[in-house]
């Protein structure tokens, strides 16, 4: 595993030999061990099964570690109040899990009024949203999700993640379920975004092009194991035979192109 | 005497009968509701409970209902007074639907859409009131209406201890084999549970959340 440097922002994620087991014993996630520093994009690689999920849903204690700790802010997930710690946390999922009672606006408005906002401030808000992830709010605030397209629905998951303005977002495959001309527009959103925004991301993909394309540093995985953490160039020129066989899969795109 | 004649003859006891039975569905449904939707929610919390929940609710529907109103009669609190005995176990009767539809339709709710939920930091009580139950009201509202068409027809043996209702024309004309009491009964009886079946079914279709 590739030694972690001091420099740089300070951590604001930190996995200390974090592992999770199922209560039958089967381990999801063996002991992990990561940070993650303001403002970095660390992408989370692997095939499914490989502990993603399990390691991003330990961060806003969607699960707890069953082994070692997980730190947010310094502060071990478990002495956090999960509430307080959930709604300081984005979470973007590949479904959206968008509200289908709630139009657009109720949806991107609920965790501000969950924390208790002025009707005014969620209005304004929510407008501001809409234009941040490129949708006309006049057109789009009284829709309901099951009127917009899936490129719609998953930019509208990232604006109701990013409502109450939090410095930490999770994105569990959230382009995974696009057509790939959508999802190739949306990433390129979403690299605009980030360079406004300078959140501290985790994003989970089973997407090499994804995770060279939006990644600071790419974590790969497999079998519930962190293999190693790469600069995206260092990703490329692994020789870590996991990693080099990602790699690998990338260049066989390329191959047949030339061979055209 | 023809048909009409006897139904006009006997509109003010008729239109009594029907209230009576109104009130024995109704003060049925609300004690049902009451007792059936929080059931039907831990059970959808707590799986171990499905069973021993479920299981009571479906023995309570396997008796026979002359049989439990006969149970019913000798209970100290209630003995006395027909109508409890009656609305009791027209109740349990009652239940079962309710139960197993609030169950279903919080079981029912799309997984991406409670973790969406679990993940923006909702309160379990908050995602309960504020996703679950109005995504699931439709599916409750079906087992609400089952339930009522159900207790309509069921009401009408609660003459058999006393309670009135619609059953007291049916169990008069079979005591003295006369057609016309028993349609006197069971028309207005078969007539209220369509139009139950019917303001119900409207009301669900209005509150389905997919719109």
């Amino acid at each position: 595993m590739s030694t972690e440097t001091n420099a740089g922002p300070e951590p604001i994620i930190e996995f200390r030999a974090a592992g999770y087991r199922l209560p039958n014993g089967l381990a999801l996630l063996h002991e992990v061990s990561f940070t993650v520093r303001r403002g970095e994009t660390l992408v989370l690689l692997g095939r499914s099964g490989a502990g993603k999920t399990t390691a991003l849903k330990l961060i806003n204690r969607l699960l707890e570690p069953t082994s070692g700790s997980v730190l947010i802010e310094g502060r071990s997930t478990l002495d956090w109040d999960p509430i307080p710690l959930r709604r300081h946390i984005g979470y973007v999922i590949q479904d959206t899990g968008l509200f289908p009672h709630y139009t657009v606006e109720q949806n991107i408005s609920l965790v501000p009024r969950l924390e208790g906002w002025t009707a005014q401030r969620i209005r304004s808000r929510a407008q501001e949203l809409l234009a941040l992830v490129g949708l006309d709010s006049g057109q789009f605030l009284p829709r309901y999700p099951q009127e917009l397209s899936g490129g719609q629905r998953q930019r509208i998951g990232v604006a109701r993640a990013l409502a109450a303005d939090p410095p930490i977002l999770l994105m569990d495959e959230p382009f995974g379920a696009l057509d790939p001309l959508t999802r190739m527009e949306i990433r390129r959103e979403f690299l605009a975004l980030q360079e406004r925004l300078k959140k501290t991301i985790v994003i989970v993909t089973h997407d090499t092009s994804e995770a060279l394309l939006l990644g600071t540093r790419i974590g790969l995985m497999e079998d519930g194991a962190l293999k190693g953490l790469y600069s995206p160039k260092g990703f490329l020129r692994s020789r870590e035979p996991v990693a080099a066989a990602y790699v690998e899969q990338l260049h066989t795109l390329e191959e047949f192109e030339r061979g055209q | 005497m023809n048909g009409m004649g006897f139904f006009s003859q006997h509109a003010g006891e008729i239109l009594q009968a029907t209230l009576e039975h109104v009130w024995l569905v109704g003060a049925t449904m609300l004690l049902a509701i009451a007792i059936g939707v929080p059931l039907g929610i831990l059970v959808a919390r707590r799986p171990w409970l499905s069973k021993p929940i479920l299981g009571g609710a479906n023995i309570a529907e396997t008796v026979p209902s002359l049989a439990l109103l006969g149970f019913l009669l000798p209970a100290p609190w209630l003995g006395e007074r027909a109508d409890r005995i009656a609305i009791t176990a027209l109740t349990l009767y009652a239940l079962l639907p309710i139960i197993r539809n609030t169950a279903a339709g919080i079981t029912g709710v799309d997984p991406a859409v409670r973790e969406a939920a679990r993940g923006m930091g909702m309160t379990s009580r908050q995602i309960l009131l504020q996703v679950e139950l109005p995504l699931s009201l439709s599916t409750v509202l079906a087992g609400i209406r089952v339930a009522t068409v159900l207790t309509i027809g069921v009401a009408t043996i609660a003459a058999a201890v006393g309670a009135g209702g619609l059953g007291e024309f049916i169990f008069r004309g079979l005591a003295m084999v006369n057609n016309q009491l028993i349609l006197a009964g069971a028309i207005p009886a078969a007539a209220l549970a369509l139009l139950a079946d019917f303001c119900l079914s409207v009301l669900e279709r209005r509150l389905r959340p997919a719109r």
